[in-house]
């Protein structure tokens, strides 16, 4: 695949540090060949637990600071970003068609010729297989042969089992730094995450493995008209 | 935030009693619960904004932390508090963290709805 194939990049996900975590690599690839990208985020983030040690944050005070992070983190991938307004924790309860129609204006105001979102149920926390549904409903309602291309993002820790090999897989290692960068301009998530791999029973001993893996961002092509969720 | 002084969290609660106040209450073991532990099992309970009216408050001291129970037509606690916050506009911030300050429960109570 050549980066430069495409025209605009439209990442959706639902949380401050998704984008980071799962395809700032890819972006700055996307970023390098002049393509550009933006992230359409849905939530603040603002249910985060993670309030520091020494406290750095409220639950009332979170909310800010993870959007003045969001903004740090899309200056450092030097991507465009777009803030849905949702709330975090609550997007499964919305109507799903109505957040799709809003994505699908999006897509097709900014161009799109390729998105990328969460693949549904294989994500998680609900919100990521929710905003995955709704993206893939909003690909869906755009006549086929505009379509543009959808890659999608699977978590579960048996996604291989499930799915099979990823389609596409981008090795970061070039522009790992920037990657690792713009995971740091998230403070209030990234140190929180990165313990939490440390010390989880199914993790142990796996860390530095774990962190490789952050290296390859991995994505499944979706053809909307077969892929059930 | 810092840690729970009962004193001045009991004041606050009085100074809210018998008036229409604003109810944030949320407990949460993390949406990861069952992705990094495949025995655990995700939990959680969220209420914001609810207009609620106590007729009395209490903070009671326990071993490790506290709890608080308001006294409405029915009631409404929460566990394991250890820190608290007034903010600017007087809203009183009570939440239980664990060691490594990740947020476990939270119970504050507002004059104005809570931003939404
Ligand atoms: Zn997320």
């Amino acid at each position: 695949m050549d980066f430069k194939d495409h025209k605009h990049v439209v990442i959706i996900y639902p949380h401050p540090d998704d984008e980071s975590f799962g395809a700032s690599g890819t972006t700055v690839r996307f970023r390098e060949a002049g393509v550009p990208v933006t992230y359409l985020c849905g939530t603040l983030g603002e249910m985060g637990r993670n309030m520091g040690s020494p406290f750095f944050a409220t639950r009332e005070s979170l909310p800010e600071i993870r959007k003045q992070e969001l903004l740090d983190a899309c200056a450092v991938l030097d991507m465009n970003v777009e803030m849905l307004g949702y709330r975090d924790k609550t997007i499964e309860f919305e109507s799903r068609k109505l957040v799709a129609e809003r994505l699908k204006d999006y897509i097709e105001d900014l161009g799109a010729t390729l998105v990328i979102t969460f693949y549904p149920p294989f994500a998680v926390h609900p919100d990521h297989n929710a905003m995955g549904a709704a993206a893939f409903e909003a690909v869906k309602m755009i006549d086929s042969d505009i379509r543009p291309e959808l890659w999608a993002t699977a978590i579960t820790n048996d996604r291989q089992e499930t799915l099979g090999e990823p389609d596409v897989i981008i090795d970061t290692e070039e522009v790992f730094e920037k990657k690792l960068e713009a995971i740091k301009a998230h403070r209030s998530q990234a140190e929180g995450m990165l313990s939490k791999m440390r010390e989880s029973s199914d993790f142990v001993g796996e860390y530095d493995s774990a962190l490789q893996r952050l290296q390859y961002e991995s994505f499944y092509r979706i053809d909307v008209d077969r892929v059930h969720y | 935030m810092k840690t729970i002084e009962p004193g001045i969290v009991q004041e606050y609660i009085d100074r809210y009693a018998d008036k229409f106040v604003y109810i944030h209450l949320e407990t949460t073991n993390g949406a990861y619960a069952k992705h990094f532990d495949k025995n655990a099992h995700n939990v959680g309970a969220y209420i914001r904004n609810a207009q609620i009216k106590y007729e009395r408050g209490k903070i009671v001291t326990t071993d490790e932390a506290y709890r608080v129970g308001l006294k409405t037509s029915g009631w409404i606690y929460a566990e394991g508090l250890t820190d608290y916050e007034i903010t600017e506009e007087g809203q009183l911030l009570l939440a239980g963290h664990d060691p490594e300050g990740r947020l476990m429960v939270a119970l504050e109570i507002s004059e104005k709805p809570f931003d939404m």
